[in-house]
């Protein structure tokens, strides 16, 4: 049951990307990798996120940013759901921190969500059907992490950090518009973290087909089949980005072309960012799409699950491209930082 | 850095430290940040939020910052013209030599302290400079 009764839509995006950027090539140099072990990842550089930074920081620019081109007041928030897997706290939301500083307290419901990669998508599919059901004006969410790699492991070329957020409400109004969505979860252990260990691990050769490609691909194909729609039917395709090679396969597998993946693509300049990736791709095809365009959104999230959702542009989105910064105002304000300054940033370095 | 990390003090100040809300005199006008109970000529004030971006006015670097903050060293201290108050606040995103006096920079939401490595998280204001 793809579709509610009354529609839902996007009122508001935003983004946030730190600043700093680490190279690929000096990341291989430190541990001795070879150049096709980063060039088969399809990477180029990633974020950094800055020593007084976290997932809440991040977050609260991008929410800014998407509050900013909703144009309206904190307080006609009635949630906020963060998505992330790396809350500054273990307990104690960042939701509510992030609700504070946008003036939507206290008169709001507030949480973190935690699934990995696809917990931010929970939070939107969750909004569709409280502003489906009249219980709520808007809701924000917010993806955002800062995503930890261990010294050496092959995640160090990807993990990255980023943000990005939405405003939701109904459809009346809004720049973009959510025709239906789908969500296929199984029980799949491709990739954790537990209580207490500072970085994650990762079943290997597991993460691949039987995680990423399947949960993606059962989502899109059964949102597409409920739907009645096919590939070529979309102008923008965007899927989980954990590399930048993984979500060209997995398009070129469910039938896209080359060029409806190409806007949505921000993992090469940027990295994974985690409950970000898909939702950064998407913010940068927002920043771009024209009206009566359809869009293809695919978050995944390991342990594993992912979420398929078809919008469709209206006219009301080029009043709001120009309210706030850009996703690529902040893929170009770069500062190139070397290994030992990572090492510094992410605090590894001081014990 | 001192007194920004106690429960009590997070919590009474989030409201200026979160939104960059400083106090304006109902008498003479003057803007303060951090806000004010009272004007230094005896008026009352009113909470007003202050412009993000602004203009460095002068700067200082700290090399050898102390044992919590040595991760973050050098730290650059700036005093900011917001054209209606100046503010002290630190400087990110900016090595020393990227810093100039006169730069526009623009408010940002940071960490501000925290209290060691299992007490409360400290977030406020810092500013970083401006890109086009
Ligand atoms: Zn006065």
């Amino acid at each position: 049951m793809p579709k509610p009764e009354a529609l839902t839509g996007i009122h508001g995006w935003g983004a946030y990307v730190p600043r700093a950027r680490i190279s690929m090539v000096d990341i291989a140099r430190q541990w001795g990798w070879s150049d096709h072990q980063w060039k088969a990842l399809g990477m180029i550089e990633k974020a950094v996120a800055a020593y007084d930074e976290d997932a809440t920081t991040m977050g609260l620019e991008a929410a800014q940013n998407a509050v900013r081109r909703a144009g309206i007041k904190g307080e006609e928030v009635g949630a906020v759901f963060f998505g992330s897997e790396s809350k500054p706290y273990a307990v104690k939301p960042s939701a509510t921190i992030i609700a504070e500083a946008l003036g939507i307290t206290p008169v709001t419901m507030a949480s973190d969500l935690e699934f990995a990669c696809r917990a931010a998508s929970e939070g939107m599919r969750a909004s569709i059907g409280l502003i489906a059901s009249g219980m709520l004006k808007y809701t924000l969410v917010v993806g955002s992490d800062t995503a930890q790699a261990s010294p050496g492991d092959v995640l160090e070329f990807t993990a990255s950090s980023g943000a990005a957020a939405f405003v939701l409400g109904r459809a009346e109004g809004a720049a973009a518009v959510f025709e239906g969505s789908y969500t296929y979860v199984t029980d799949t252990p491709d990739f954790w973290r537990r209580e207490g260990a500072p970085y994650p691990s990762h079943g290997e050769g597991f993460t691949g087909e039987p995680a990423y490609f399947k949960h993606i691909m059962e989502a899109v194909k059964g949102l597409l089949s409920e739907l009645g729609l096919r590939p070529s039917d979309f102008s923008h395709a965007i899927f989980h980005q954990p590399n930048g090679k993984f979500p060209v396969r997995v398009g070129e597998m469910l039938g896209f072309r080359q060029e409806q993946l190409k806007v949505g693509l921000v993992t090469p300049q940027i990295g994974n960012t985690y409950n970000a990736s898909a939702l950064i791709g998407f913010a940068r095809v927002l920043d771009y799409a024209k009206p009566g365009e359809r869009v293809l959104l695919a978050p995944f999230g390991s342990g594993a699950g992912s979420d398929a959702y078809s919008i469709v542009i209206t006219d009301a989105i080029e009043g709001k491209k120009g309210l706030a910064p850009t996703v690529d105002h902040y893929i170009r304000a770069k500062r190139a930082i070397s290994y030992s300054q990572y090492v510094k940033m992410r605090r590894m370095l001081v014990k | 850095m001192m007194r920004v990390k106690t429960p009590p003090v997070v919590w009474r100040s989030r409201n200026h430290r979160y939104k960059l809300v400083g106090s304006k005199c109902k008498a003479c006008g003057e803007v303060r940040f951090p806000p004010v109970h009272f004007c230094s000529c005896g008026g009352e004030v009113e909470e007003v939020e202050l412009p993000r971006a602004g203009r460095l006015v002068s700067y200082s670097i700290v090399y050898a910052a102390d044992e919590e903050s040595r991760e973050r060293s050098p730290v650059i201290m700036g005093l900011i013209d917001l054209g209606v108050t100046r503010v002290v606040a630190e400087i990110v995103d900016a090595s020393p030599e990227e810093v100039h006096s006169g730069m526009q920079v623009e408010a940002v939401f940071r960490r501000i302290g925290e209290d060691g490595e299992t007490g409360v998280i400290a977030y406020g204001i810092k500013f970083r400079p401006a890109v086009g």
